[in-house]
């Protein structure tokens, strides 16, 4: 059962993944990464971590792809790529080379040797999780949130396009035309 | 767990060089900018599976921090390919050569 799982994710996922990067448009990329999201977080349920599952679910799937989609819209179908050669590194060279890095991953990383026995119990809960979050990890905890709110910051200050004022010194967004 | 720890990893090591051949190959921003959300992931499948071999914690609390560092990182990156685009009308990052943007 949990081998006929991970192999339909698996599928889903390599798949998903081929599709991010060979889409034609942008939006087809958002979906087939969504498709990825989807399948590792089937893959964390079978691997005795339920939380971080439904983090995926909700951050990656519901927030980070649905912000892909928005900017996609918002850049109203001009997110593609132009036709012609690129000025970096030939397709071909490229792919070459992440074969060879890939190939060097999979020989490490299918290498490893552990034989795990059955997890403690309540592995990968909220509870567990939360009890770690904070108690030992109270301090980059609240690292995370000091970096959540410059990002929050961040995207206003870039978003806010400021008005050029009649006379007066233009402001940074429009300064640089 | 009947499925060995190394088919996951083996996963993640593929989904990883498919994220790097899309950084590398795709000159729209926005797939680059999807496919180095393919490699976060990757990576962390290795974790939460690494928390699983040894019974650990902490690997999934590490994937945590990533997830928060990765939603600040999709909302700052897009709102900078928002301001490029506003400017130079392309997202094509063969194209924003200029230093002073």
């Amino acid at each position: 059962m949990e081998a006929v799982l991970f192999a339909i994710t698996a599928i889903c996922a390599l798949s998903g993944g081929a599709g991010v990067i060979a889409a034609r448009q942008p939006v087809h990329s958002a979906l087939a990464l969504l498709l990825v999201l989807l399948s590792l977080a089937v893959d964390y349920l079978l691997l005795d971590a339920q939380f971080i599952a439904v983090l995926q679910v909700i951050i990656y799937a519901g927030a980070i792809v649905v912000l892909f989609v928005f900017i996609i819209m918002l850049l109203h179908g001009r997110s593609g790529e132009e036709a012609g050669p690129g000025a970096g590194l030939p397709p071909a060279v490229a792919v070459v080379l992440c074969v060879l890095f890939g190939g060097g991953l999979l020989a490490v990383l299918a290498g490893t040797h552990a034989a795990p026995g059955a997890p403690p119990a309540g592995f990968g809960t909220v509870q567990v999780v939360g009890r770690a979050l904070f108690r030992q990890y109270l301090l980059p905890f609240e690292a995370a949130s000091v970096v959540l709110l410059t990002g929050m910051i961040g995207a206003v200050a870039l978003g806010k396009r400021l008005p050029a004022a009649p006379g007066g010194p233009a402001g940074p967004s429009e300064r640089r035309r | 767990m009947t499925v060995p720890a190394p088919y996951y990893l083996a996963l993640s090591a593929l989904l990883f060089a498919l994220g790097m051949a899309g950084v590398l190959v795709r000159r729209s921003a926005l797939i680059v900018f999807m496919s180095i959300e393919l490699m976060l992931n990757a990576v962390n499948l290795t974790f939460v599976t690494f928390a699983r071999v040894y019974r650990s914690i902490d690997g999934q609390l590490l994937v945590f921090f990533v997830l928060v560092v990765a939603a600040t990182e999709v909302v700052i990156g897009l709102a900078i390919i928002v301001d490029i685009f506003r400017s130079r009308e392309t997202v094509d990052v063969d194209e924003m050569d200029l230093l002073r943007g």
